[in-house]
């Protein structure tokens, strides 16, 4: 029988899921590196049993810890990412130029066929890859190197490249960065540019300006990666051609501000987002949590309520906090600042928590075992 | 012999416990003891100091002889009293709540 592993980062460590294939029943493990704020793990495609996740604090910084044996045991591999080059700056807040100082890794973004080669997206703002599982890492430097890169300027939460999407089938790779925007390479990493035609951003001198959107999210669907969902730091958008040119779906959202997006694993016209209230005001709408599904690709979305709290539920849903597994029918997670992680084992019509007092949550991934 | 106490988190990280003793002997720079825990620990690479930039970092404080000797530059030499094994050199991590 199948069973599901979720992999939890947390502000004060990481902790492990695990249910069979009913999903009705969660065994929890942890805290793995109590005490540490783990932003991100993801296991690789190729070997379920690989995975990485990224270790830091203020004190120590970075560690990057890989597992060979599902989460039962860890190792430290490397945490050095020297950044190609010197002299780069971007903006700092006041507009002045910055240098690019490695802060921490955001996202771990495993290759689908090689359980060694995994990506990492970091602050300040660069991608790396390691093909040898994590020991030494290598800037792709073609993305700062495009020619915007002194533009960028950090959001509030730091500038940090949060999202890695890999095409299945060939070259290509899309990257967000907060609050440049997103990026697209079609050779492997070596070149890159923007792809932000269709944005709007008002807190912008430039409203439609190349560079400068804050993009929370992107998420595709494996089988259909020419067509990406956004969540912008306001504004659900989507794209039909790879991201060449977005258009807004937030249609009847309540809020069109969040963090998350993520795709049904079987409907690839079938997504999620959390709507929070405002950029001001980071919880729910009228301090009910509920989920939002639109069957359609866009514009027409459904609250989805049953088992979430309906009232003083003040919480957040951060950017990496929601996955699939890719049961039938399709599994969805999120976990929130609360500290709690919601399941629905039906494609969202009914949720429960499976675990209520974890440290705020930073990051869900799910992995589906044979 | 050197003998270093690191906060909890890095004695974690080692996988030891309590003082750490290092097989050193002679005049030592705090560079050169970081480069030795880094190698006797691996684990610990980066940790004590930024691997890009070489700085302690700032959160971190080395203190030994009842001084702070933070601000020593990497290339100062240990006290006497640190290098032949005497007093040992304790590694403590600013005080914050939450």
């Amino acid at each position: 029988m199948s069973s599901v592993r979720l992999l939890v980062g947390t502000r004060k460590g990481a902790f492990i899921l695990t249910a069979d294939g009913s999903r009705r029943d969660w065994e929890i493990s942890g805290p793995h590196f109590g005490g540490w704020e783990i932003y991100h793990l993801k296991g690789s495609p190729a070997d379920p049993s690989r995975i990485y996740a990224s270790r830091w604090n203020a004190w120590f910084g970075q560690i990057v810890q890989r597992s060979d044996d599902g989460g039962v045991s860890w190792r430290a591999v490397g945490n050095e990412f020297a950044y190609d080059g010197e002299g780069a700056t971007h903006q700092w807040y006041d507009g002045t130029p910055h240098p690019f100082e490695f802060k921490r890794v955001w996202h771990f973004e495993p290759s689908a066929s090689d359980p060694d080669t995994v990506y990492a997206g970091v602050e300040d703002a660069a991608l790396f890859r390691s093909i040898d599982g994590g020991l030494t890492w290598q800037e792709l430097a073609g993305l700062r190197r495009q020619g915007s890169s002194a533009q960028w300027q950090p959001g509030a939460g730091g500038l940090c490249l949060h999202t890695i999407l890999l095409d299945p089938r060939q070259d290509r790779i899309w990257a967000a960065i907060s609050a440049a925007g997103a990026f697209r390479s079609d050779d492997g990493g070596g070149n890159w540019r923007p792809i932000n035609r269709g944005l709007r951003s008002d807190y912008l001198p430039a409203p439609e300006a190349e560079i400068g959107h804050c993009v929370h999210r992107i998420a595709a669907h494996p089988a259909r990666p020419q067509t990406l969902y956004m969540q912008k730091h306001w504004d659900v958008m989507r794209s039909d051609d790879a991201g060449q040119t977005w258009y807004e779906i937030s249609g009847n959202l309540p809020s069109d501000f969040g963090f998350v997006i993520e795709v049904h694993a079987h409907e690839p016209e079938t997504i999620y987002v959390v709507p929070i209230k405002s950029d001001s005001e980071h919880y729910p709408p009228d301090g009910a949590l509920r989920v939002w599904r639109s069957r359609r690709g866009g514009h027409d979305w459904e609250p989805l309520s049953s088992g979430l709290p309906q009232s003083n539920c003040w919480v957040n849903v951060l950017r990496e906090a929601m996955a699939v597994d890719s049961l039938d029918p399709c599994g969805v997670y999120f976990g929130t600042t609360g500290g709690q992680v919601y399941a629905s084992s039906d494609s969202g019509d009914h949720w429960e928590a499976i675990v209520r007092d974890l440290p705020p949550v930073l990051s869900v991934e799910a992995q589906t075992l044979p | 012999m050197i003998r270093v106490v690191l906060p909890y988190h890095l004695r974690t990280l080692a996988r030891v416990e309590g003082e750490v003793q290092l097989e050193l002997s002679g005049p030592l720079t705090f560079g050169e003891l970081i480069d030795a825990l880094e190698r006797r620990y691996p684990a610990l690479r980066g940790t004590l100091r930024d691997p890009s930039t070489r700085r302690r970092r700032p959160f971190l404080r080395f203190f030994a002889c009842g001084e702070d000797l933070s601000h020593q530059p990497l290339e100062a030499l240990l006290p006497e009293a640190v290098s032949c094994g005497a007093e040992p050199i304790l590694v403590v991590g600013a005080v914050a709540g939450g």
